[in-house]
């Protein structure tokens, strides 16, 4: 399962790497990494058919997580195949945030410091959906 | 003439004359008592009347009566005119009456003594009584102007006087108005001295809270800026138990993969090392949240104006992005990475660059508001640095906002000037970072802006 993690945070790479070492040496999860929003879009671009599910931050410099779902949302939204499913992490765990996140069209709002072993959880969960 | 007749026509002269008399030398007040006596100066010529009445005087000796009389009453009359001779006119009617008495008492004399000497001599007396008269009366017209005079002197100096005591009231009445205005100017300085102290305690407040406003600003920023490295600390810390665990079961294994082994430890390594500079990232923070809320110690110190730009750009964001969290925009740094560290107040040249970054995003985000989605409108706020003209060292922020026309330019520096609606804004942050870069700094703050497209803050300070 290819997952895009969107955070402007480099070392967020290292921290996925190691949480899921086994998942990735295991095949059953592979990362890609996007610094800002526009990073995010070109690699959609270009892999959109491969990604299963996105990760992203919601508060980055240039375009926001939001505005990369809204984009997300709006041009990939017709199957197929099926659109990429899509987490926010946000710093800012208010409802406000949080509402704007699902109205536009997140599966998930999770709230940092992200809770790995409930993330891992539903990445599991996802995958074996998938599968 | 009869003796009576001519007594009493007499008598009614000398009442005549010394009514006159008392009228001009003004007696009743000179010599009062004198002036009492005189009210009997008929007295002697009715008892001469009466005495030659009783007596049975006749003819000859009865001719002098009225003269005797008259020579008593011109006596009294000299009397009286020299005991006032320090009056000029009496002194005048003095040497008026002189001779006339003396021709009287000759004559009287004669008269009594002898008719001879009388007759033969008549025509000399009858000179004499004329000269005498004229003499009286040219000397009465004398005495009389001279009492004109010295009434119109008399009159001129009470008038004098009086000019006078008009002029001494007014002047006490000045004084006292000066007196009076002189109080209040005085309570006025007073109070003017107790607004101005009161004034200038006021600003000093008004700056500290600007300062706290600014604080407050951040906090948010600064909250988010710790959170982001504190969550670092606590992955890294966390997997890196993981890893340990790891390799604690990767050394009970019979077959060790080596390689494995040694990634988890390379992994380790750099975990540590994330989380040090996470830890130290944090710390920076708070540190300049503490020295940003902190009473400036004035003392220039060697700093790195690209990591204060980069710092206070970050908060600034992020602290506005905690108010307002649909709000974003591009953050683009340019830093000459040659630049030498400035002397300078960092936490004063901090409040001026946050002051700044704020105004930014605020311009940015008003034009963002008034923006419609198909503008495609990208808010973008830069800030650089890069060594000016003339030794000096620029700090560039610009903003991609609203702008400002030409007349809004010439006030933003005045304090309490603010565009903002009342209660958002105090109006002195940009005078206060006039003040530090100029004053503190020796500095330059300038703007250029073009209103709808852009606004640039140029900070210069010597190298």
């Amino acid at each position: 399962m290819k997952i895009l993690v969107v955070d402007d945070e480099a070392d967020v790479r290292a921290l996925f790497e190691q949480r899921f070492r086994r998942e990735i040496r295991a095949g059953e999860f592979s990362f890609t990494f996007a610094y800002s929003g526009e990073e995010a879009l070109e690699f959609l671009q270009a892999h959109a058919s491969e990604v299963v599910l996105i990760l992203s931050d919601i508060n980055m410099p240039g375009m926001s997580g939001l505005e990369l779902l809204r984009r997300i949302r709006q041009q990939y939204s017709a199957p197929p195949p099926s659109p990429p499913q899509v987490m926010m992490i946000t710093a800012y765990g208010d409802t406000e945030s949080r509402q704007q996140a699902l109205q536009l069209g997140a599966n998930d709002f999770l709230t940092k410091p992200v809770d790995f072993a409930a993330l891992r959880e539903k990445l599991t969960t996802i995958g074996i959906h998938e599968n | 003439m009869s003796l009576n007749t001519s007594l009493l026509i007499s008598i009614l002269m000398v009442l005549v004359i010394i009514r006159a008399l008392r009228r001009f030398l003004d007696l009743p007040t000179r010599l009062p008592r004198l002036n009492g006596l005189l009210n009997y100066i008929w007295g002697p010529g009715v008892v001469l009347g009466l005495l030659a009445l009783a007596l049975g005087w006749k003819g000859n000796q009865t001719d002098q009566l009225d003269e005797l009389y008259m020579l008593f009453v011109l006596a009294s009359i000299l009397v009286v005119l020299a005991r006032v001779r320090h009056y000029r006119p009496a002194r005048t009617l003095l040497l008026a009456l002189a001779p006339y008495t003396v021709y009287s008492a000759i004559e009287l004399l004669l008269a009594v003594t002898g008719r001879e000497l009388m007759k033969q001599y008549d025509d000399i007396f009858e000179t004499s009584k004329g000269f005498a008269l004229i003499w009286l009366v040219t000397f009465i017209f004398i005495a009389r102007s001279q009492k004109k005079t010295l009434e119109a002197e008399r009159l001129q100096r009470e008038e004098e006087t009086k000019a006078k005591e008009r002029i001494e009231a007014q002047n006490l009445e000045l004084e006292r108005l000066v007196a009076e205005r002189t109080a209040t100017l005085t309570t006025q300085a007073h109070e003017l001295q107790q607004a101005l102290t009161e004034l200038r305690t006021t600003q000093a407040q008004l700056i500290q809270a600007e300062k706290m406003a600014s604080l407050g600003e951040l906090t948010a920023g600064i909250a988010h800026e710790i959170q982001n490295p504190l969550n670092f600390v606590t992955n890294f810390s966390d997997v890196s138990s993981e890893l340990v665990g790891e390799l604690e079961e990767e050394q009970q294994r019979p077959d060790r993969d080596a390689a494995l082994e040694a990634e988890l430890l390379a992994d380790l390594k750099q975990n540590l090392q994330k989380i040090t500079h996470h830890g130290q990232r944090a710390a920076s923070i708070v540190r300049g949240m503490l020295e940003h809320s902190r009473a400036s110690s004035g003392e220039r110190q060697p700093t790195d104006l690209n990591t204060l730009a980069d710092e206070y750009l970050r908060l600034a964001y992020h602290g506005l992005r905690a108010k307002n969290k649909a709000f974003n925009a591009t953050l683009h740094t340019d830093f000459d990475q040659n630049l030498n560290k400035v002397e300078a107040v960092s936490q004063d040249l901090g409040r001026v660059l946050l002051n700044l970054f704020t105004n930014a995003f605020y311009a940015v985000q008003k034009r963002k508001e008034a923006a419609s989605e198909a503008d495609g409108y990208m808010p973008t706020v830069s800030v650089s640095t890069r060594r000016g003209p003339n030794d000096t060292v620029e700090v560039r922020v610009r903003d991609n906002g609203i702008g400002m026309p030409e007349g809004l330019q010439q006030k933003i520096f005045q304090p309490f000037f603010t565009t903002k609606p009342t209660g958002e804004g105090t109006g002195l942050g940009l005078s206060l970072s006039y003040d530090i870069v100029t004053k503190g700094h020796g500095g330059t703050l300038a703007v250029e802006s073009k209103e709808g497209e852009y606004t640039e803050f140029i900070i210069s300070l010597p190298a």
